[in-house]
């Protein structure tokens, strides 16, 4: 792929918003991981913020409305704080992005997932939770954010010493 | 002065208390039946749990409680221990100094013979586990032991007990007094109570599975090492059964045996043969 | 060395599901060691599925996502002998990538 053609497709990601198919930079081997243009930076400021608020602003920019189009699947009870599988699938459409915050844990952010167009909005993962705490995804849909939020309790093993 | 009738009710009920807080299968206290026991054993918990079958009982509290069990499920598809079997067949064939391999100490390369391990030795007169045997073919092919409560024996177990997912659990108690007593220590010290929570195995496995020692879901003494070794969301890794057995005395705040003891082997045998015909699940995950 | 990347791609006419495990401590920075010092931050910031050449799904971890972390999406497209490509960057910037066939 020529310089002119990288630029040209830097303009053409940097003008959309939404869904937009990034176009790889192939295997350039500089040491670095093959990754796209400039909205693929990482969040760092986002993974700083330690409310639920500062979270969604750093990431988003916007403020959430609930939608009851978003399940979320978190068990009542984690059987450990450490791995506690969690998921989500969503109705809304042309879904961009989803992400997971954690109220409680000491960074509230877990996990922010960019969807092309053509990926399904759904993901399921498995978070730390380091202690009972209001789980909350987030869907950006459309330009819009929504969310929904399930507690998911956390005890320490009996036996766990 | 107690009327003949009350004493002999009383006495009765004396009897009958012991026999209720000793909450175990009737045997004459001279002759050691492990067939009559297992059969016993397996009553006890299939009554207890009229809605399992057998084979789930070798999952633990997955099998005791909806919640833990759907996480459970979840965790199953693409379990964290791939990592762990995976070194350990990575180590069972990677040749030792010498130029052998793991492979040439055991029946079949090792491949599917898990379930037979404990197995009574005759000519040394002792139970030999499978993480003792491990350490053997290393001394016997001049390298160093490994820990027993250590990632390298945690790998090479859930490599061997993978290899042997689904069989039944297939141990013998030969024809030998040595053997009958090596199992009936075992089964002693199953039923002994001990540290100062004086509580033995059976307070919890046997009394009380399905239930909570504080928030923690207790697992069914029935199956309990078909699952070994097992990856635990606590541990956040793979762990041997030895280290399964130390932890557990540490626990009820008593003070542990050393890995690989007569203790430990002649209970992992007892507990191993009670459970035959019940399939091997290793490596197992458990919270 | 091998990889330590996991992944089953299975492809079902319209849609190709994806699940990876990769093998990474995932340490958050927040946990002690038994000496009582807290262990540094070691852990997967950015993970990347590229099928013929695009991305098709792209995570940002934190240290909150457990230790060999799991993920699980799906995509419209693939078919079976198709190549997904899977590479991710932890905080210390090492690197690891595979590829994979969609079976």
């Amino acid at each position: 792929m020529s310089i002119t053609e990288r630029q040209f497709s830097r303009r053409v990601i940097l003008q959309g918003a939404g869904a937009v198919a990034l176009v790889g930079l192939g295997s350039v081997s500089l040491g670095l991981p093959a990754l796209a243009a400039a909205n693929d930076k990482y969040p760092e400021e986002a993974f700083k913020q330690k409310s639920d608020a500062d979270a969604i602003k750093a990431l988003y920019g916007k403020a959430a409305e609930a939608s009851d189009k978003i399940k979320l699947d978190a068990p009542e009870i984690a059987e450990n704080g450490a791995v506690v599988p969690v998921s989500v699938t969503t109705t809304l459409p042309d879904v961009t992005s989803i992400s997971f915050l954690v109220a409680e844990n000491p960074i509230v952010l877990v996990a922010s997932y960019r969807l092309p167009a053509g990926t399904v909005p759904a993901v399921a993962n498995r978070i730390k939770m380091a202690k009972t705490s209001k789980v909350t995804v987030l869907v950006e849909a459309g330009g819009k954010l929504f969310r929904t939020d399930k507690e998911v309790k956390v005890t320490v093993g009996g036996c766990g010493g | 002065m107690m009327k003949l009738g009350s004493a002999i009710r009383l006495g009765f009920c004396a009897l009958a208390l012991a026999a209720l807080a000793f909450a175990l299968p009737a045997i004459a206290a001279d002759k050691v039946d492990p067939v009559a026991d297992a059969k016993a054993f397996k009553k006890f918990f299939y009554d207890k749990f009229p809605k399992l079958k057998p084979e789930d009982f070798v999952n633990g509290p997955y099998s005791m409680d909806e919640g833990l069990h759907k996480q459970w499920v979840e965790k199953e598809q693409f379990p964290p221990y791939e990592f762990a079997v995976e070194a350990g067949k990575e180590m069972f064939t990677k040749p030792f100094k010498n130029g052998k391999t793991y492979e040439d100490c055991f029946p079949n390369k090792g491949i599917g013979i898990r379930q037979n391990y404990p197995y009574f030795d005759e000519k040394e007169g002792k139970v030999i586990t499978l993480e003792l045997a491990l350490n053997r073919c290393r001394e016997a092919n001049g390298e160093a032991p490994y820990s027993y409560v250590k990632d390298e024996m945690a790998s090479l177990t859930a490599y061997m007990a993978y290899t042997s997912r689904g069989k039944p659990m297939d141990i013998k108690i030969p024809d030998d007094p040595r053997a009958l007593a090596a199992y009936e220590q075992g089964k002693e010290y199953f039923y002994s109570r001990r540290g100062q929570l004086n509580f033995s195995c059976a307070t919890c496995h046997v009394q009380s599975p399905g239930e909570r020692v504080r928030t923690e879901v207790l697992a069914p003494a029935l199956g309990i090492v078909n699952a070994m070794p097992i990856y635990r969301s606590e541990w956040s890794g793979m762990g041997t059964t030895s280290r399964r057995f130390v932890t557990c005395n540490s626990q009820v705040r008593g003070v542990p045996f050393n890995p690989q003891d007569d203790e430990y082997r002649n209970v992992e045998y007892y507990l191993s043969y009670v459970a035959n015909g019940l399939p091997i699940s290793g490596p197992g995950a458990r919270p | 060395m091998a990889s330590t990347i996991r992944v089953r791609a299975t492809n079902n006419g319209d849609i190709t599901e994806v699940q990876a495990l990769i093998q990474h401590p995932m340490d958050s920075g927040f946990v002690k060691d038994s000496k009582g010092e807290l262990i540094p931050a070691h852990f997967i910031q950015q993970l990347t599925f590229e099928h013929d050449g695009k991305p098709v799904f792209l995570a940002d971890w934190g240290g909150g996502i457990s230790k060999d972390p799991y993920v699980k999406f799906a995509f419209k497209g693939g078919k079976k002998g198709d190549e997904l490509k899977v590479s991710w960057v932890d905080n210390k910037g090492a690197t690891d990538s595979t590829t994979a066939k969609i079976g």
